[in-house]
């Protein structure tokens, strides 16, 4: 059993998702963890996979959906690596008018912390001459929540856009 | 007092509704203490309820001093419980010992009443919030016999949780 990481974009319509699975089921492969969204008018899709065949015959499984339905496909050979364990204890969500620098100027100072993204979220809306850009960050702050408040709080004023910090609270039951 | 084994799921007995406890004898209040006794050898140790351990019974107990310490009810044995009154919606992630290793988003009332029954079958009134709230709601799910992953919201559900504004009346 090999394992691969797929990317699969394409203008979005309906079918894709289902076009896409079904020729690799066929191709005897397994679907893993995956992401697949609607990004502008895109439909995106990423997902690892495990595959028995050889590599080339996932390609060429893929290839009739591809025509068909005009998309591009990305395969990379990836090694298995175990889960990571950290999970996701804080959220960060973001909003304000849009402009250049919002994603770059929060997550720089995440990274300044060691905080972990595990998932980023975010869409551009609201009136077109004056949108509006929300984003919601989760991931693990190895330093905790106050300090990850202390070190996004200076980018209020500096950006002019809201910034809130939940703790993310996982009721184990 | 035993540990008793966990159900999980694909477990089908999971998905089985409970009766209504009818007799309130020492077997039942050694049942309880047994199903106590499973809680807090759990990995969340927070809650449980009786369907977890193949026992079709109307028993959920919740205890979330472990997360909250005193700002709580401590240990609560609910037998037979109602939920009389919600409010409030919030987002939050769960996790449940029938379902190892996974956890999602679950959408919970913020603040309940619960009517139910003690050990002794007197009747009990609790009112609850926030992180308990939501323990006693995810344990009664089980009585009917659904999980949290019955109830899984979209991660993208965080965003549009904004209050839903109706068009003005002409």
């Amino acid at each position: 059993m090999s394992q691969a990481l797929l990317t699969v974009i394409g203008e979005d319509r309906p079918g894709i998702v289902a076009a896409v699975t079904q020729a690799l089921y066929a191709a005897d492969c397994a679907i893993g963890d995956a992401s697949m969204m609607r990004l502008g008018g895109y439909f995106t899709i990423m997902q690892v996979i495990d595959y028995q065949r050889d590599f080339g015959a996932v390609e060429s499984a893929l290839d009739p959906a591809v025509k068909r339905l005009n998309l591009r496909v990305h395969l990379d050979p990836i090694p298995s690596l175990p889960r990571q364990q950290d999970a996701a204890d804080v959220r960060v969500t973001v909003y304000g008018a849009d402009h250049p620098g919002i994603v770059a100027g929060v997550t720089e100072k995440l990274a300044s912390v060691g905080f972990n993204i595990i998932d980023l979220e975010s869409e551009r809306s609201g009136n077109p001459d004056r949108p509006i850009y929300v984003m919601v960050i989760q991931g693990s702050a190895p330093g905790g929540l106050e300090q990850i408040r202390s070190i996004l709080e200076p980018l209020k004023a500096s950006q002019g856009i809201e910034i809130t910090v939940h703790p993310v609270d996982t009721v184990l039951l | 007092m035993a540990v008793l084994p966990i159900l999980t799921y694909p477990d089908p007995r999971l998905a089985r509704a409970a009766e209504p406890v009818q007799h309130f004898d020492d077997e039942l209040r050694q049942f309880i203490a047994d199903l106590t006794e499973t809680m807090y050898a759990g990995p969340g140790g927070v809650g449980i309820a009786a369907p977890q351990v193949d026992r079709l019974q109307r028993i959920v107990i919740v205890d979330v001093r472990p997360k909250l310490g005193d700002a709580c009810h401590g240990l609560m044995v609910l037998v037979n419980p109602e939920l009389i009154a919600w409010e409030g919606m919030a987002v939050g992630r769960e996790g449940c010992m029938s379902v190892p290793d996974f956890t999602g988003n679950v959408i919970r009332a913020e603040r309940i009443q619960v009517q139910a029954q003690d050990a002794e079958g007197r009747d009990r009134f609790y009112e609850c919030e926030g992180f308990e709230a939501r323990a006693v709601q995810h344990e009664m799910d089980h009585l009917d016999g659904l999980l949290f992953l019955d109830r899984l919201v979209s991660r993208k559900t965080d965003l549009f949780r904004r209050k839903q504004y109706q068009p003005k009346k002409k």
